[in-house]
């Protein structure tokens, strides 16, 4: 992965100094609040309904065992014991006290991580595909171009203060795992004729209340014109994005009102002015990127491994947990792992210092020193040798790791909702956690198959309702929660948004409702093969929504 | 929260222009209605609108006289470029300080069309947004602060290195790792 040189470092450093000294400024009282607001947006440090919340930026979702130790360290001795990973593969420490952040941030920046441009409107954390560099079916690890995009992003001069925030996703599978058609930039990396790295780029997608899928653009972008293109693209949005109203401000919009072949034409006007300039990226720049990124030493490991098949055949909680968990992987007798952080009961995508601690362990045995952080709230271990899933899984089940949901019913996402957003309507969680225990039954959830549902406590979208396979929406009426349901969305390569059924529900009607649209697929679908969505778009919307409402 | 209140003194800011890291204490530029008649001899900032109608009558004036234009944050550079050559200063507006496109403004100016005269940063000009301000192209701030020219100091010298070319003179981080392979 990644590892700062003398630049980087010293970036990170000054940036936590500054902080240092603004914190100090507020804490003596010599700043207001309302003075005190820009700078900390800048920091990543918002003031949420009961607290300070800190979010901490974790470029594409990579850490290395030391910064996930250091993440335990931090949710240990500054927090409440625990910490919130995000849909931006981000992670949340919910109650920082504000005298304490700039230790936080030095810690940090002791293991080459800070919270710099994690709110605020400017370019956000770059996410990517929680599989880069151990997928099948890449073309090549999309994370040196993250890297690259990253550092062009930070302290951007001309970008720090643009319409509304903006996120770029990249991904180099057939699969789309990054969501790339609901960012405001969305990225696949593909390779040309000549085998060289060229985007596909999507803009204008996005969520929040009026979800939109990006329109493709451009298609063949060679990688060293990335920067001045992805330059073009802000520059026409910060020039012409709206800046009257905070919920027209984003790039969608713009892409919407212009038409994506206009916009797509001003953007390739500025570019060609722009694209043999100081942008340019040199190649021996991307080399050096790459060669961070190098595959680890992988062991030439048979396809088969005996031990893997007879635990297999012994053990049938190993068996359920690998058929969901377990993902194929680009080298052979390797297979990449989702630690949950769903168990059933618990909050999607909190885990505690003891838990980080145990991931970390594993990642450093295991695989390669390296964890991953994906949008689905879960944690991922990419490089394990098939010879030891066993022990990986027995030593994750310890920490209650092991819950084998991913890609399942029970494998929610969530926003944090009114438990501790001032923007939510209504809670998300206890939802989630009703909804997870309804179907706490790990073999009915295996028996049903690939099903996402995603929560939003508002119309924000956090909980990316409008892509979830069932989608829920918290409205408040009149002071009292009601959920609205959705149907039929989905976040890869056939990016579609849901449909909003009917009128909502209460939170207590939310799971046998549920129940009844899972009971309604069972009921129609050809085999088992058929998944949830695969059958939605064969039968449509209509037999679903007579179950959500039949009582 | 063990945070005090701010004394009612912390809301004392103060607006001072900036050039070169100090305050220039006599300006000579002055802002020209677009109804009042030119004065001879004096350096004048006027509207694009202006500009676009009188501008080289404004910059030849008999007894002199530089010529300044004021750029609002919802209008175009280019419809100024063919005037460049009759100002000696441009003046960017910030509406708010949350408005950015003075930025994309101010390297317009710079890099593309070689302005080579003062680039001047008014209106809701904060210290945030000042080291960003340099790294555009800018040379003259109105700056808004408690103590203004410490505040540009502190903000000018936030961070030795930069990861973008811009219109400054800075390097970017990819450019000198290209120099000096480590």
């Amino acid at each position: 992965m990644y590892r700062y040189d003398a630049y980087d470092q010293s970036l990170v450093a000054e940036r936590a100094a500054q902080f240092r000294e603004q914190v100090g400024r507020r804490v003596r009282g010599e700043l207001s609040e309302d003075q005190f607001k820009p700078l900390r947006l800048m920091n990543g440090l918002y003031l949420q309904l009961h607290a300070y919340m800190l979010r901490v930026s974790i470029p594409y979702g990579v850490l290395s065992s030391g910064q996930l130790e250091k993440l335990a360290h931090i949710a240990r001795v500054y927090d409440k014991g625990y910490g919130h990973f995000t849909t931006r593969q981000n992670i949340q420490f919910n109650w920082p006290k504000l005298q304490d952040v700039p230790d936080i941030l030095d810690e940090l920046a002791s293991v080459e991580m800070h919270a710099i441009q994690t709110s605020g409107n400017c370019i956000r954390n770059i996410t990517s595909d929680h599989f880069a560099g151990a997928a099948e079916d890449e073309v090549e690890d999309p994370r040196p171009w993250c890297e690259i995009i990253r550092q062009w992003s930070t302290l951007h001069p001309e970008f720090s203060f643009l319409p509304r925030k903006f996120k770029i996703a990249v991904t180099a599978g057939a699969t789309d795992r990054a969501a790339v058609r609901l960012h405001d930039i969305g990225l696949h990396l593909k390779h040309d004729g000549a085998g060289r790295a060229v985007f596909d780029v999507f803009v204008g997608g996005g969520m929040g209340r009026t979800p939109f899928i990006g329109s493709l653009i451009k298609t063949g972008l060679p990688g060293e014109h990335l920067l001045s293109y992805l330059e073009a693209c802000l520059r026409v949005y910060n020039r012409y994005g709206r800046r009257d109203n905070i919920y027209k401000a984003r790039i969608k919009i713009l892409v919407q009102s212009l038409g994506p072949a206009e916009y797509a034409r001003q953007v390739e006007a500025e570019w060609e002015a722009i694209r043999d300039g100081a942008l340019t990226l040199p190649e021996a720049e991307i080399a050096r990127i790459r060669a961070y990124f190098a595959p680890p030493p992988f062991k030439s490991a048979p396809e088969q491994s005996a031990v893997f098949e007879k635990a297999l055949a012994e053990d049938a909680a190993f068996a359920r947990w690998a058929r969901a968990n377990v993902h194929r992987h680009r080298a052979t007798g390797y297979a990449s792992v989702t630690v949950s952080l769903k168990a059933i009961g618990e909050t999607p995508g909190d885990a505690s210092a003891d838990q980080m601690e145990a991931v970390a362990a594993l990642a450093r045995e295991f695989s390669f020193d390296e964890a991953r952080v994906t949008h689905e709230q879960n944690l991922v271990l990419p490089h394990v040798e098939r010879e030891a899933l066993r022990e990986v899984w027995a030593r994750l089940d310890a920490h209650r790791l092991a819950t084998p949901n991913a890609g399942l019913v029970s494998d929610i996402i969530a926003c944090p909702g009114l438990d501790y957003c001032d923007l939510a309507n209504t809670r998300s969680i206890p939802v989630a956690q009703a909804i997870a225990e309804t179907f706490a039954d790990l073999d009915a959830q295996a028996h049903i198959g690939e099903l996402k549902i995603k929560i939003s406590g508002c119309i924000n979208a956090c909980g990316h309702h409008h892509v979830g396979h069932i989608g829920i929406l918290g409205v408040d009426k009149q002071g009292e929660e009601f959920y609205q349901i959705l149907l039929g969305g989905r976040a890869d390569e056939n990016a579609r948004l849901a449909s909003i059924s009917g009128k909502g529900l209460p939170a207590s009607a939310i799971p046998g409702a549920i129940k009844r649209v899972v009971d309604a697929y069972l009921a129609l679908r050809t085999d088992e093969n058929e998944r949830f969505i695969a059958a939605f778009e064969r039968v449509g919307a209509a037999p679903f929504e007579e179950a959500l409402y039949a009582s | 929260m063990r945070v005090k209140p701010a004394p009612p003194r912390a809301n004392a800011y103060f607006t001072a222009l900036i050039r070169g890291g100090a305050v220039v204490k006599d300006d000579p530029w002055a802002p020209l209605d677009d109804a009042a008649p030119a004065p001879d001899g004096a350096d004048v900032i006027v509207s694009t609108r202006r500009l676009l109608a009188e501008g080289p009558a404004l910059a030849r004036r008999p007894l002199g006289g530089r010529l300044g234009v004021r750029i609002e944050a919802n209008e175009a550079v280019e419809a100024v470029a063919d005037h460049l050559p009759l100002l000696a200063l441009v003046a960017v507006n910030f509406p708010a300080f949350r408005d950015g496109r003075g930025f994309t403004t101010a390297r317009l100016l710079r890099e593309r069309y070689r302005f080579a005269g003062e680039v001047r940063a008014v209106g809701d000009v904060l210290q945030d947004m000042v080291f960003f301000l340099l790294r555009c192209g800018f040379d003259a701030l109105e700056l808004k602060a408690q103590d203004p020219e410490a505040a540009f100091a502190q903000a000018a010298r936030a961070f030795t290195h930069v990861y973008q070319p811009a219109a400054d003179a800075r390097p970017a981080a990819f450019a000198l790792r290209a120099e000096n392979p480590s």
